[in-house]
């Protein structure tokens, strides 16, 4: 027996409402058990530890209720608790107020049993829940990119289905605004990539060479995944967390019935857009990346902005230029493509659209490092 | 919750007042001196044209948002004084649903009605998942509801599992934020029953912001219809039906054909 249940009962005067008098369960003689206090959540605190199990022995006969100040759900379950142990012995109800008499029915009436928990899945069967969705999902992608392209090619029969002002307002958004942020990443990634370089070059004499390393790295590699990360993560999680809330606001069920392709109408200008806007910023980070580099060059390596302008033109190939720009073209595809994807698979409320849009940043950033990785090899074996 | 077995409740106790309410957002006046008292034990419905400031009201009530001026008092506590200590206390006591439900999306429904008593007491997870489970089945939820998620249920089940959490700490004071809003006269049917029966078996002072009529003749005591910033009206269905205000007959009459069965 816990030890609550033994203590005496305190006075039950009623104190003040806020401050609860603490529960007790008291017996008494012949099967009779007084129960008094405030037996709520508030009251129930000690006893509610101690009073898990009855004696078996002890069988209730009579709960006198008289002296109850409050009661309430939180008790009944407890006594419930405690009377079940056991087994369910029905004992009558004494002085009870009308109100914890009925609350105390409703308990006793209420189907016990706690609900069936799902079954706990094994790891090897976690994983392979996990490697189906995965490969769902990829097969899903896939057929989105063929969804998009029957959309690109129905456009492409009648252009005037795509809207010119949609084109340019996305142009704008994912573009234009994002300039300062790409100029001033690219800036700093060839400061940094002159200031690496120029402690190597010094200890060569080889101090012309920063004009290689910064062309060369700037244009062929860090701009255009620089802009592409930057664009993923700016435009790529807006692109999924516009259409997911389009999809959880019914609006793209709206446009199908109403008999516009949510793919012609929200896709194709958002892809369009980026594969012009992406490749221009990628031009753009060029230009701040290798000033950059001359900025370093100059204090560093002390190379003047005419000198390395000059030995920029004269040696640096104009395909370099062209592949980083080529690369940039297929990472906005890409960015694009899995922005929307996880969009559209947004189902449910408000949290799916959070969910889809880190996703579709994670899954974009790495499957252009993915393809940036595969353009290298591509590029060394055909020597460009 | 002491009040669970107070003496049948007394109607001359205010539980909520409120004194000369003024809301103001820019220049636009929602409340302009507004007054009203709800008595123990009453389910007071709080009527009005959409933009008359109900909602708004109710933020005010449960301390989400603070009128311009007046004051507010719960359980005779002024609650723009209260310390953290009363202002925790006073939340134990009442029960809040909201219009969308406004259930944690991460939580299982049964978590969801836990979470109070959860965060209120020191009770162990068994009981409080069976308290749960049983709170779910008074508000006439299938068992197999409890474990699944917010976003899985229909709106009907919502608003039910969302009545259930009001109710998780057998409040003294029940909030109901357009209770039968989006559901199919059936299904408001059952809320209406829903909210008797809690009164019945709770014991809770009600008050229930909707426009739904059917659910202010079947369940109200009193009803407060707002208007031009103040309280035009406050008085049961019936003599409301009859009332001579333009506003609140226009409110009323144009509808009466819907009326309090006789039982």
């Amino acid at each position: 027996m816990c030890s609550a249940a033994t203590t005496p009962s305190p006075a039950t005067a009623p104190g003040p409402a806020d401050a609860p008098a603490a529960a007790t369960l008291t017996p008494g003689a012949a099967g009779e058990w007084v129960l008094a206090g405030d037996w709520t959540l508030g009251g129930l605190g000690p006893l509610a530890q101690g009073l898990a199990a009855r004696p078996a022995g002890a069988v209730p006969a009579v709960l006198d209720g008289a002296r109850l100040r409050a009661f309430d759900s939180v008790g009944a379950w407890l006594l419930q608790r405690w009377l079940g142990a056991g087994g369910s012995p029905a004992a009558e109800l004494r002085g009870w107020p009308p109100r914890a008499q009925g609350l105390m029915a409703q308990v006793q009436a209420a189907p016990a049993g706690p609900l069936a928990q799902p079954p706990r899945r094994s790891g090897l069967q976690r994983l392979g829940r996990q490697a189906t969705a995965g490969g769902r999902q990829a097969l899903g992608f896939v057929a989105f990119i063929g969804q998009v392209a029957a959309a690109a090619a129905g456009v492409l029969r009648h252009p005037r289905r795509l809207r010119g002002r949609a084109l340019l307002r996305e142009i704008e958004v994912g573009g234009f605004d994002a300039l300062p942020i790409i100029g001033l990443t690219a800036f700093l990634l060839g400061v940094v990539v002159a200031y690496q370089g120029a402690d190597q070059l010094r200890h060569y004499g080889a101090n012309v060479f920063v004009v290689e390393l910064v062309g060369y790295a700037m244009l062929r590699e860090f701009a255009p995944l620089i802009g592409a990360i930057i664009i993923a993560g700016r435009s790529g999680s807006a692109y999924a967390a516009q259409i997911g809330t389009m999809v959880v606001t019914e609006e793209i069920d709206a446009m199908r019935t109403i008999g516009i392709d949510p793919l012609e109408r929200l896709v194709l200008p958002k892809a369009l857009a980026l594969v012009v806007a992406l490749p221009l910023l990628t031009v753009f980070a060029d230009l701040a990346g290798v000033f950059g580099g001359m900025v370093m060059a100059r204090s560093q390596l002390g190379i003047g902005f005419t000198e390395f302008a000059d030995r920029f033109g004269r040696v640096m190939q104009g395909s370099a230029l062209l592949l980083g720009i080529g690369k940039s073209a297929v990472f906005a595809l890409i960015i694009v493509t899995v922005g929307c994807f996880q969009g559209l698979r947004t189902a449910g409320g408000a949290d799916s659209v959070g969910r889809q849009t880190t996703l579709s940043v994670v899954q974009s950033i790495f499957l252009v490092i993915v393809a940036d990785a595969l353009f290298s090899v591509a590029f060394n074996l055909l020597g460009l | 919750m002491a009040e669970t077995t107070a003496p049948e409740p007394d109607p001359g106790v205010p539980v909520i007042e409120l004194h000369g309410i003024v809301t103001r957002f820019g220049a636009h006046t929602v409340h302009d001196g507004l007054d009203l008292v709800v008595r123990q034990g009453e389910i007071l419905g709080l009527a009005g044209g959409s933009g008359s400031g109900k909602s708004v009201l109710l933020r005010e009530m449960i301390g989400l948002q603070r009128p311009s001026a007046g004051r507010i008092r719960l359980f005779g506590q002024d609650i723009a004084t209260l310390d953290a200590a009363q202002a925790r206390a006073l939340r134990a006591r009442w029960g809040v649903m909201f219009q969308r439900g406004g259930l944690f999306s991460d939580l299982t429904v049964r978590d969801n009605v836990g979470l109070p008593l959860r965060e209120h007491g020191g009770l162990d997870g068994a009981l409080i998942d069976a308290i749960a489970e049983w709170k779910l089945a008074l508000t006439g939820l299938p068992p197999d509801a409890g474990l699944k998620r917010p976003g899985e249920l229909s709106g009907g089940m919502l608003k039910r599992a969302a009545l259930a959490r009001a109710i998780a700490m057998d409040p003294a004071l029940l909030f109901l934020d357009e209770p039968t809003s989006g559901l199919d006269p059936a299904s408001s049917a059952g809320v209406d029953a829903l909210i008797l029966r809690t009164q019945a078996l709770f014991g809770p002072t009600v008050v229930v912001v909707t426009h739904d009529l059917d659910l202010l003749w079947q369940v109200s005591d009193r009803v407060a219809v707002l208007g031009e910033g103040r309280v035009l009206a406050l008085d049961t269905m019936d003599a409301l039906s009859h009332h001579p205000h333009p506003t609140v007959q226009a409110y009323f009459t144009d509808r009466r054909q819907v009326r309090r069965p006789a039982a």
